[in-house]
């Protein structure tokens, strides 16, 4: 890549007034560093992550007002968390993190468990056990 | 307190965190020689982990081990913590401001308030230096930004006891000690080796064996997995390989740039030769990258798995010249 061809497209960059390091070459062939304010073709590729995401929560959110799962699953994907993710984050095996997004056994959780989630999520009790999101 | 440090942005984290601390202790290496030395280069793919709900490919060297064969290689000691109390993290660090010493960090990214959103990923390997608190803030040399920032004690400790793969338990690591003088051809020389050897491991998952691999499963994913699937995967493989921290082409340039430093230290044309073919195989990746972003960016084409097959093939041609281009480079030093 030459050092007039380093990508100044726009992007999600712009938000943050960042922009990334490129190693190119000059006109002698010699290497040296460009400022790039983005490229298209992964911006595609990060909208379209962050588009999945965003699926992902409103398809869980809706599951949460069927009832099929507890608030849990929600704000797991809402943290982009997966099970593993959210499991080390409180502390408590990944099995037991699945039996509690079964609305039934979320129902019966006591505050210590309940607090721990809470405070994952940087909320309290009572809006983690809200269903109606 | 403060620390006079010098914050030099870089393409890549760990690169830049140890070329910036080696630069304070009064040794001048390039981002790049860092990279080269430390055998950053790397291609693998991790079939057991999946991260944003797709598979994993690197471009890079496990974290960490950049930094740790650099040392060895050129003679540093580095000392490394790491904690399982967030307290005693902090009064170590502190120890160390107060001692004027600035240190690297390993941190998480999710929790990183000066990233955009979009960019925050459960991400745990991210490196950035401390060097001084001030009015209860901690001063921050992030090397991907252009300058320096600041994070509360709050928001410092939540990035260093981030959770989930590559957990970074408060890590902390700076330089102890340091050889008279920087003796790099040796180090260059034992750099090179190991990135081929790497490169031609005997391995279906790493290396130029690694890249067909890929190459193989990209074919068989919109049949497989169908076309939405496909392409969430296939734009992880080109954000991996082209977001922030690569410095473009997935680290062939930032290694380019090094064969070419390493070229005129050593007086070895060969290497300056190399470096410009490494440019052409960055260009070739680079090129990937767009012919990819032509998939995913419509999402119901039909044709799709025609240029499944057409990406995957470019793969391929990538992974022969790469295999040519290593075994030539081990025959240049």
């Amino acid at each position: 890549m030459k050092k007039n061809e380093v990508p100044q497209d726009k992007s999600n960059l712009e938000s943050a007034n960042f922009k990334e390091l490129c190693y190119a070459i000059d006109e002698n062939g010699e290497y040296t560093t460009e400022l790039s304010s983005g490229w298209d073709p992964k911006t595609i590729a990060l909208n379209n992550a962050v588009e999945v995401i965003n699926e992902r929560i409103s398809d869980s959110k809706q599951r949460v007002k069927d009832h099929k799962v507890s608030p849990l699953e929600y704000y797991m994907e809402l943290h982009k968390m997966d099970l593993p993710i959210l499991a080390s984050y409180v502390g408590i095996w990944k099995w037991r993190v699945k039996r509690h997004f079964r609305p039934a056994i979320f129902k019966k959780l006591n505050n210590k468990t309940l607090q721990k989630y809470a405070d994952v999520f940087d909320i309290t009790i009572e809006e983690l056990q809200r269903t109606d999101l | 307190m403060e620390i006079d440090f010098k914050h030099k942005q870089a393409a890549h984290c760990e690169n830049g965190v140890v070329a910036n601390l080696m630069t304070y202790n009064g040794f001048t290496v390039s981002e790049p020689m860092v990279f080269g030395i430390g055998s950053g280069l790397l291609f693998s793919y991790i079939p057991f982990l999946k991260v944003n709900h797709a598979p994993v490919v690197s471009y890079r060297a496990m974290p960490g081990i950049i930094f740790t064969r650099f040392a060895k290689r050129v003679g540093i000691k580095i000392k490394r913590e790491k904690f399982s109390n967030a307290q005693k993290a902090k009064t170590r660090l502190d120890e160390n401001l107060e001692r004027n010493n600035p240190v690297g960090l390993q941190v998480g990214v999710f929790n990183l308030p000066y990233f955009p959103d979009e960019y925050r990923f459960h991400f745990n390997a991210h490196n950035m230096v401390v060097y001084g608190k001030k009015d209860g803030s901690y001063l921050i040399s992030d090397p991907v930004m252009e300058t320096v920032t600041s994070l509360t004690e709050k928001e410092l400790e939540k990035v260093r006891f981030a959770k989930g793969a590559f957990a970074p338990k408060g890590h902390i690591y700076y330089p102890t000690g340091f050889p008279k003088e920087l003796q790099l051809e040796n180090a260059i020389i034992k750099g090179i080796k190991h990135t081929c050897r790497d490169m031609l491991a005997p391995v279906p998952i790493v290396g130029v064996k690694g890249i067909r691999k890929i190459a193989k499963l990209i074919r068989k994913w919109p049949k497989s997995k169908g076309i939405k699937i496909a392409n969430h995967y296939l734009g992880q493989i080109v954000r991996m390989q082209e977001e922030i921290g690569t410095g473009g082409g997935g680290f062939r340039y930032i290694y380019a740039a090094f064969l070419q430093e390493a070229g005129k230290l050593l007086e070895n044309n060969r290497l300056l030769e190399l470096s410009k073919e490494m440019t052409l195989i960055g260009d070739e990746w680079r090129d990937f990258a767009v012919e990819a972003s032509r998939i995913y960016k419509n999402r119901s084409n039909s044709g799709a798995v025609d240029q499944y097959d057409h990406v995957a093939t470019l793969l391929e041609e990538i992974a022969n010249k790469e295999e040519v281009f290593f075994k030539k480079l081990k025959k240049a030093i």
